[in-house]
């Protein structure tokens, strides 16, 4: 198995399901000639030509609504939004069409579309390039929302994104793009959308997370081991549809929650996670759920100490996870 | 265990004044764990301008800090909690029972008590400081609070939790001691299978910041409130700086704002030929600075013709109050004292029962505890009008803001040798400028001339013949 980045395995998820499937295509901002911002879709346009790979005027509305529609008679885009900052033009036709194509049609159409946009701070990318949007789409029925961790996730579920019959956003973390390396198969894998997965198990505390925070909370949680802590840590993966047998069960090992995502707090995803076991796990509580997230400020500031005060990190998670442990 | 000891009392913001509504907390000086006097400080308030310390109203051991430095806390809000100690020991209660949650060492549980807690009694409530605060600080608080979780364990295997040794914050019984007491099958091997958990709380207080050690509570001037200024180094283009306001600047801007905002403000200047009063201070200075230890200065004249002035024209000591108009009896004079980041106003009360040596007595205290920040908070309350030495800083002329609700304000500027016309000749007189700024709902351009001309006779009417006593 290769050693590879999140980044290049989000590449090779596309390439093969491109080369597996000619209805597969990508559009968005510079994702041809340039290859993404990031890289990408570096190669891409080499190896499928312009028809498959095309790059769009800077307008998200028109990404999302063009994915749409060539959705609805066929064909699987795959919508680049170059960063989820940027997707708000296109809440819309996210929002108010894809998630509702099939239910309004009775089933009779539908929208396999798959919207990629790049999450996260920590970049020194101030308030238009470190947002995290889960919040503004989460509880959308109709929409399915990912966001992976590790590479071999990022890989198997934007397959499995492609390939399911309606729409999903893609939350990939910029921050984690040359993080996160490690070894990849090259093989035709999917990761299933709508399970969570244990990274780890411990029996003093649950810690309930997605994207770049489950970074910190495993280095955290390996610190804490050497205090006599084990730490039982979940991976959400999908954030909608919640896994809620995993997130129940994972509760029921500890009795005390810790939820972390870097979106804000308030509305967030945590929020709902922490309301599914108040629903269905009051008697297993030992302990308060408590939640870390990001501050609810307006955005992530560009200065690097007041990033750094909005930013997750080991150090913060390693403050909670002691703090709950102890309780 | 030892809980019926620590009887945790609420510690409130007591009304420093009739006007407060609330105070900030500038320090505290008892942190959590900490023995507290009767009587003793426990923290530094600053309000209206001034700062103050609040006594304690319990004696024991200071537990959980409710509010922050720097917050603002409504008058009546708890900002602390003192555990009270019972019959036993004083600074103990708090360190006995967290050897005593981790029910520990001794292979007997019941009887942990003068063993186990004697080796380490300091060290848990010093480290009670950080994270772990609430758990040193309400020992104990928490051991009869069962979670659904261990509520559920103790009905599933008809156990009585109250049995188990809780190793959690503030004694409590987590869910992990209760799967343990059941895996060892009860009250004796408890004790043993406890053992692995207190690692988990010995890790702890070394890892916890230490607050500074206060070694006893009366430091007023310890801490001075100076701005922090953090200057943004890094080389991305970042040329400002940026300074906290603190309390009382932000005092200071309210008030300008509020008065700025509500008093319609005139001006009006007058010279006045300080020659006499030159050479009158010039007589009496060193024998008076021999004879009462501090300055003969230019504003304890000053105020005294004021004052003077006042009682010709009580108008000028009076306050705006919508339908009517207060004129004070009392003559009050708030003395405008600039420090390097502030400038406060303690008053001179009765001002005009005080001759010249006595105003120059209390200018001296006033400007000294000013600049030392003891000023009591009664210092600070009760001016009627107010006078700035502006000429201290060098000004000829100045427009001052009035000091909120107050009528009028008049500064007293730089004395300077000029070339005067007197009877028709030329002569080098010794001048200086005083300039008045009014409230123009209250007082006219015809009284504040009738009054500045009257500031003036006295002034000028000092001779070498003046007594100061």
């Amino acid at each position: 198995m290769p050693m590879m980045e999140y980044i290049d395995a989000i590449r090779l998820a596309m390439k093969e399901e491109m080369e597996q499937d000619s209805s597969v295509f990508v559009l968005g901002e510079d994702v041809g000639v340039k290859g993404g911002v990031f890289t990408t879709t570096k190669g891409l346009q080499d190896q499928f030509g312009e028809d498959r790979v095309i790059d769009t005027p800077l307008a998200e509305s028109a990404i999302a609504g063009v994915a749409i529609g060539a959705a609805m008679v066929g064909m699987k885009p795959i919508a680049e939004m170059q960063y989820s900052d940027f997707m708000l033009p296109a809440t819309n036709q996210i929002i108010s069409e894809a998630a509702k194509i099939r239910y309004r049609s009775n089933n009779d159409w539908d929208c396999p579309i798959v919207v990629r946009a790049p999450i996260g701070g920590g970049i020194f990318g101030g308030l238009y390039h470190s947002q995290c949007p889960e919040s503004i789409f989460f509880g959308t029925p109709g929409l399915k929302i990912v966001a992976p961790y590790s590479a071999y996730d990022a890989k198997g579920l934007l397959k499995a994104a492609i390939r399911d019959p309606d729409p999903v956003l893609f939350f990939e973390n910029k921050k984690c793009y040359k993080l996160i390396k490690e070894d990849v198969p090259e093989d035709d894998y999917v990761v299933p959308i709508g399970k969570a997965n244990l990274l780890r198990e411990g029996d003093d505390i649950t810690v309930i997370s997605y994207s770049l925070p489950l970074h910190f909370a495993m280095q955290a949680a390996e610190e804490l081991d050497k205090e006599g802590i084990t730490s039982h840590i979940l991976d959400l993966r999908t954030i909608q549809p919640l896994d809620r047998e995993a997130i129940v069960e994972a509760v029921r090992r500890t009795g005390k929650v810790l939820i972390v995502h870097e979106d804000n707090k308030t509305g967030g995803v945590g929020a709902e996670v922490a309301a599914i076991i108040a629903e269905e796990c009051l008697y297993e509580l030992d302990a308060p759920i408590r939640r870390l997230c990001g501050p609810d400020a307006p955005a992530m500031p560009i200065n690097p100490p007041q990033e750094k005060f909005f930013m997750l990190s080991k150090d913060k998670l390693l403050d909670a996870m002691r703090e709950l442990a102890l309780y | 265990m030892s809980t019926e000891h620590n009887q945790p009392k609420d510690i409130i913001m007591p009304q420093l004044a009739e006007s407060l509504v609330s105070a900030t907390i500038a320090k505290w000086l008892k942190q959590p764990g900490e023995s507290v006097d009767m009587y003793e400080p426990i923290c530094e308030v600053i309000t209206d301008k001034v700062n103050a310390e609040i006594p304690s109203t319990e004696e024991g051991v200071m537990g959980e800090l409710l509010a922050g430095e720097g917050q603002e806390i409504a008058v009546g809000e708890i900002i602390c909690r003192i555990l009270t100690a019972g019959s036993g020991g004083e600074a103990a209660p708090a360190a006995k029972d967290a050897p005593a949650a981790q029910a520990p060492q001794p292979t007997v549980p019941p009887a942990p008590a003068p063993a186990a807690a004697s080796p380490r009694p300091a060290a848990p409530a010093r480290a009670g400081a950080a994270p772990q605060g609430a758990a040193a600080g309400e020992a104990g608080a928490m051991r009869a609070r069962y979670s659904p979780a261990v509520q559920a364990l103790a009905a599933q295997h008809g156990l009585d939790p109250a049995v188990i040794p809780g190793s959690g914050m503030g004694g409590r019984v987590t869910r992990k001691d209760v799967l343990r007491y059941l895996e060892h099958g009860g009250a004796s091997a408890a004790a043993q299978s406890s053992a692995p958990q207190p690692a988990v709380f010995a890790a702890q207080p070394p890892s916890s910041p230490q607050n500074e050690v206060r070694h006893s509570g009366l430091h007023l001037s310890e801490n001075p409130p100076l701005p922090k200024i953090e200057i943004e180094e890094g080389g991305r283009g970042s040329n400002e700086t940026y300074i906290d306001i603190t309390p009382i600047r932000n005092t200071i801007a309210t008030r300008m704002r509020q008065s700025v905002a509500e008093i319609p403000h005139g001006w009006m200047m007058i010279e006045v030929d300080m020659t006499n009063l030159v050479k009158l201070r010039n007589k009496y200075k060193d024998e008076f600075k021999n004879k009462e230890g501090v300055n003969l200065t230019y504003p304890a004249f000053v105020i005294k013709a004021v004052v003077n002035a006042i009682k010709d024209y009580p108008i000028m000591n009076s306050v705006w109050a919508v339908d009517k108009i207060i004129v004070k009896r009392d003559i009050n004079i708030s003395l405008a004292v600039g420090t390097e980041d502030s400038v406060l106003t303690p008053v001179i009360k009765k001002a005009d029962q005080k001759n010249i040596a006595g105003l120059a007595m209390e200018i001296d205290d006033l400007a000294r505890r000013t600049r030392e920040r003891t000023l009591k908070l009664d210092d600070m309350q009760g001016g009627t009008f107010t006078v700035n030495n502006t000429g201290s800083f060098g000004s000829i002329l100045s427009q001052p803001i009035i000091n909120y609700p107050q009528a009028a304000q008049l500064t007293f500027e730089s004395i300077v040798k000029r070339p005067v016309v007197i009877n028709d000749m030329v002569g080098v007189r010794s001048m200086a400028n005083f300039c008045l700024s009014l409230d123009h709902r209250i007082l006219d351009g015809l009284i504040c001339g009738r009054f500045l001309q009257r500031v003036k006779e006295n002034l000028e009417g000092y001779t070498l013949d003046t007594k100061l006593y």
